[in-house]
């Protein structure tokens, strides 16, 4: 394992895995909100905001799945030597990581099931920007309307129309983050 | 990441001092490495639970048997040499030395660490263990099974 | 339906500072170390260790000191404790044929290679109280101790009946182990599963049960091939090297049993096998767990069901953990003031509801 892969993690894990979590549920409860997290230095190309959220969410029971662009030594060495996790293929990944043209297509992840829609999977996509404005987002959590410079739309309304099933999303930028939980409603802007 | 088995010479080495280290006494590895050199820490040293597997019949499907606690943390000398440890209970201090302990031990300075800290290591873990195996042979016992009066 | 209460806060804080105050005792008797409690009460500290389900002997003492011996209460602290800590890995499984005996004795074979080890044991005690110990200072002298120059290592007995055939042989089987504290428990559990519940269920419960199988509810013949007590070394795989490395040695006590079996539509006659490994020195649990096992493996060994509660897996693995039961049976001690209040409403309804003139009758005698 490359010695460089082993910095960069939380120097303080207990208080910042809680900060990030506690950013995190915001993020997912207020969809749209744009937060800011920090205390991580992963290797490139993994933006601040994404590892931020692989040191607080994954461990040795979550499989990631590194898509194409993000697959690589350095990252995977990171991955595993902060959070453990298990490499896996599309199907497998409780959390799946990449930009999202490399992520497609989405319907590989898992949408859970009927009796268990949380066993599902939770996509981390990396952004050039990220930004109040494009879609159009409504649903619980918005109190009126919320704007997100989101990649796509026709992907997120084939997502909403299986809820409860679906994939819960990420977006992440520099060292900024978003929610999009599957109940959100997404409309061009 | 999987290295091939059999193990090497060189990884033979390095588990035999992992696991002294992990198994001394924290006070004792205080006692014989006092003195710690300049490194920064990859992971803090992090208390956390290690899930123990045993097999059904002692020999057939592994099932798990219970938790037991264990602390860990990776250093890097300031010479680059990066140094891990897993050891049992919640002595932070206990991983950290063990880590760096790892760490030396992949440096120049290994033949000195030999004597000064694994061999008595080594040696009185052997005392140990010999002392509770005299112990127990105190207690071995022949066991005669006795022939009844009235079957003679 | 569950209301909420609110108030007491002043009493509460008066009722935890009081139990401290109980908890300490007179003062003029000096307090308890945890230390002392770890070095002088192990057996103690062993079943909070393996009921906590977590092996840390300080942490086990000290949950008794705070629980004031009560070592039901001392295991919830512990379990509460473990669900704080982050899982760092899984452990390969340990290999308890290289076990460091400190006890080692077989019932069903007399003369058996390695010996019979008798350890420190209770078995030949007279069972009378010993004033001398109530006498402080009285140390025991040490018997001279042969001198020993290898370690040598005690072969399971169970191996030698698996070579002549005589004995069902253990499969290994199974790529996923089963995890009863990450996943919820579905019934019918595989033997890995049963395994894991018994391994921290609660004593007296097994006590029980393996007692009712001897008595006759799911009678299997029990023998004590092998009951072992020792240190293992614990080894695991870290990710970051590529290799396993040694974290450390626990203690264990594991039984297997020799049970008669005459066959079965599927088997033939031959001994089957009851397994019990325990956390820490406990050998009445460890044979408990092993009748338990052996009880609860009539499926797969194609008996019958005889409707005995140990041969029952859902009466035996719902009812065999002890924080459980004390969280259920305890609670109901706590405010159900709106759910009481309900059930007094619907009693005087229904007295209500019966005729006058019979209400009047009974209360004039």
């Amino acid at each position: 394992m490359m010695s460089q892969a082993l910095g960069g993690g939380f120097a303080d894990a207990p208080v910042q895995s809680a900060r990030a979590f506690r950013t995190a549920l915001d993020a997912m409860a207020r969809p749209g909100r744009i937060l800011r997290v920090g205390g991580a230095k992963p290797p490139a190309p993994l933006s601040v905001a994404a590892g931020v959220l692989l040191l607080t969410l994954c461990d040795r029971t979550t499989p990631l799945h590194l898509a194409p662009g993000h697959d690589a030594p350095e990252i995977r060495d990171w991955v595993t030597f902060h959070t453990g996790a298990p490499l896996v293929t599309p199907g497998a990944a409780a959390f799946a990581l990449g930009r999202w043209e490399a992520l497609q297509p989405v319907t590989r992840f898992r949408i859970g099931q009927p009796d268990y829609p949380d066993r599902s999977a939770t996509l981390i996509v990396e952004l050039d920007e990220l930004t109040n404005e494009g879609a159009v987002l409504t649903g619980p959590g918005i109190e009126t309307v919320a704007r997100l410079s989101l990649p796509e739309l026709s992907a997120f309304h084939l997502n909403r129309d299986i809820f409860p099933l679906g994939y819960d999303t990420f977006l992440t930028s520099r060292d900024k983050i978003a929610g999009l939980p599957r109940s959100t409603r997404v409309e061009a802007g | 990441m999987s290295v091939e088995r059999p193990f090497s010479q060189e990884i033979l080495a390095r588990r035999r001092w992992m696991g002294l280290a992990a198994r001394s006494g924290p006070d004792r590895l205080r006692e014989l490495l006092p003195d710690l050199p300049a490194h920064e820490l990859l992971r803090t040293p992090e208390i956390g639970a290690v899930m123990v597997q045993g097999r059904a019949g002692g020999t057939g499907t592994p099932f798990n048997l219970g938790e037991m606690t264990v602390t860990r943390c990776s250093v890097r000398l300031a010479s680059g040499e990066v140094g891990h440890a897993h050891v049992q209970g919640r002595d932070r201090d206990h991983a950290r030395r063990a880590a760096i302990l790892d760490a030396l031990m992949q440096t120049d300075a290994a033949p000195d660490l030999e004597g000064k800290v694994l061999s008595p290591l080594a040696q009185e873990e052997a005392a140990r263990r010999a002392s509770r195996a005299a112990r127990a042979a105190t207690t071995r016992v022949e066991f005669f099974t006795l022939v009844r009066g009235e079957d003679q | 339906m569950y209301v909420a209460v609110k108030g007491g806060e002043r009493a509460i804080d008066n009722a935890h500072a009081w139990l401290a105050e109980v908890r300490r005792g007179d003062r003029d008797v000096p307090e308890l170390t945890v230390a002392q409690i770890r070095e002088q009460m192990t057996l103690a500290v062993n079943r909070v260790m393996a009921e906590g389900s977590l092996y840390d002997p300080d942490l086990a003492a000290l949950a008794i000191k705070q629980a004031r011996g009560d070592l039901i209460e001392a295991i919830f602290l512990v379990r509460a404790y473990r669900t704080t800590l982050p899982r760092l890995g899984s452990s390969a499984p340990v290999e308890t044929g290289a076990m460091a005996v400190t006890r080692r004795i077989s019932a069903t074979f007399k003369d058996l290679p390695g010996g019979q080890i008798l350890g420190p044991t209770f078995d030949y005690t007279h069972r009378l109280i010993d004033f001398a110990l109530a006498a402080e200072g009285a140390d025991a002298a040490e018997p001279a101790m042969p001198a020993v120059d290898k370690v040598e290592e005690v072969p399971h007995v169970m191996e030698f009946l698996n070579k002549d055939g005589l004995i069902q042989s253990e499969l290994q089987e199974g790529a996923q182990v089963p995890d009863l504290t990450r996943e919820p428990m579905e019934l019918p559990a595989s033997r890995p599963l049963r395994l894991q519940a018994l391994a921290r269920s609660d004593e007296g419960f097994l006590l029980s049960l393996a007692y009712s199988t001897q008595r006759g509810y799911g009678r299997t013949h029990a023998f004590v091939g092998e009951l072992r007590i020792g240190t293992v070394a614990v080894e695991m795989e870290v990710p970051e090297l590529g290799f396993p490395v040694e974290i450390g040695e626990i203690e264990l006590t594991e039984c297997e049993t020799v049970n008669q079996f005459t066959g079965s539509k599927t088997e033939p006659a031959q001994f089957t096998r009851g397994y019990g490994l325990v956390l820490g020195q406990s050998e009445r649990k460890a044979i408990s767990m092993s009748l338990v096992d052996r009880a609860l493996r009539w499926r797969e060994l194609g008996e019958d069901f005889s409707g005995a509660p140990a041969q029952d897996e859902e009466f035996v693995l719902m009812h065999a953990d002890n924080i459980q039961a004390t969280g259920f049976l305890e609670h109901i001690k706590l405010p159900h003031y709106v759910d009481f209040q309900a059930e007094l409403e619907l009693i005087r309804k229904l007295r209500r509801e019966t005729e006058p003139s019979d209400l009047a009758a009974e209360e004039q005698p």
